[in-house]
């Protein structure tokens, strides 16, 4: 049996907490040396993606200086963000 | 100036003996920065192997997490991300000709290597060169020209023009 708590513990904030499950993002940074031809061509073979979504990432990538490539748990957004950086693309994780 | 075309399977493209030159020499001096003279503080180093935890504006979060997230992750990828960075320059020399020019077929698996090896020197001489979004390559190699045209400048700014427009024809030959 626990004795009663007279002493006030702190309780977590929860609001600051990030929620485990909540998803990370892989996001392509802008350079200036990638081809755009080259980062669509990229885009297709490690995501599957089509044509038209790679050319829209990549333009998105070239326009906004960023774009989100991928979305899913951390660690693969890891092995994602490493198989972009043999690419030779710049790329980052970060859990919004 | 040679570029790659798609035939059948294979991109083929016919070089002369001083393309080759070039491009042994580039893909050569990238092996050299990935292994012996290996260097973290080197800003070609630095942006070959990216922090996966800090884009353009500072790391994405703050806290020691992230610093440790950061750590592990260069501990866990830096090793195989060299290997595989030297392999690809190794497939470059390797479908080159060993002697004066000729012609160099790729297959798929070989093409890829290529187009990842010659991004990697791309982005290698754009660091030394000071490349930047606002750099207009023609404008740079006239003002080169005019300073001295045996230049080492000159001579980096049309590589790094040639490694383009080569890797450029490559793309489209894989897409095709």
């Amino acid at each position: 049996m626990a004795a009663p708590q007279t002493v006030p513990v702190e309780t977590p904030d929860v609001e600051e907490a990030p929620a485990p499950d909540r998803p990370w993002l892989t996001v392509v940074h802008n350079d200036p040396v990638n081809l755009m031809s080259y980062v669509t061509w990229v885009f297709q073979k490690l995501f599957g993606y089509s044509r038209e979504r790679a050319e829209q990432l990549m333009l998105d990538v070239h326009h906004k200086g960023r774009a989100v490539v991928s979305s899913g748990a951390r660690e693969r957004m890891e092995h994602d963000a490493s198989r972009l950086h043999a690419h030779g693309l710049w790329a980052t994780i970060e859990q919004p | 100036m040679s570029m790659f075309r798609r035939r059948g399977r294979v991109c083929v493209a016919r070089f002369e003996p001083d393309e080759v030159k070039v491009l042994r020499k580039v893909v050569t001096e990238v092996i050299a920065l990935l292994s012996d003279g290996f260097d973290r503080t080197d800003p070609v180093v630095d942006r070959l192997f990216p922090d996966a935890y800090a884009g353009p504006d500072g790391p994405v979060a703050t806290g020691p997490n992230i610093a440790e997230a950061a750590a592990d992750f260069r501990r866990y990828t830096e090793g195989d991300l060299k290997s595989a960075k030297i392999d690809q320059a190794g497939a470059v020399l390797a479908a080159l000709p060993s002697t004066g020019g000729g012609e160099v077929r790729l297959d798929r698996e070989a093409a890829e290597a290529w187009l990842r090896a010659l991004t990697d020197a791309r982005l290698a001489l754009a660091i030394r060169l000071g490349i930047s979004d606002e750099t207009d390559l023609q404008e740079e190699l006239d003002d080169a020209v005019l300073q001295d045209p045996t230049s080492q400048r000159v001579f980096q700014l049309s590589v790094y023009w040639y490694l383009g427009y080569l890797q450029e024809s490559l793309v489209e030959a894989i897409s095709r």
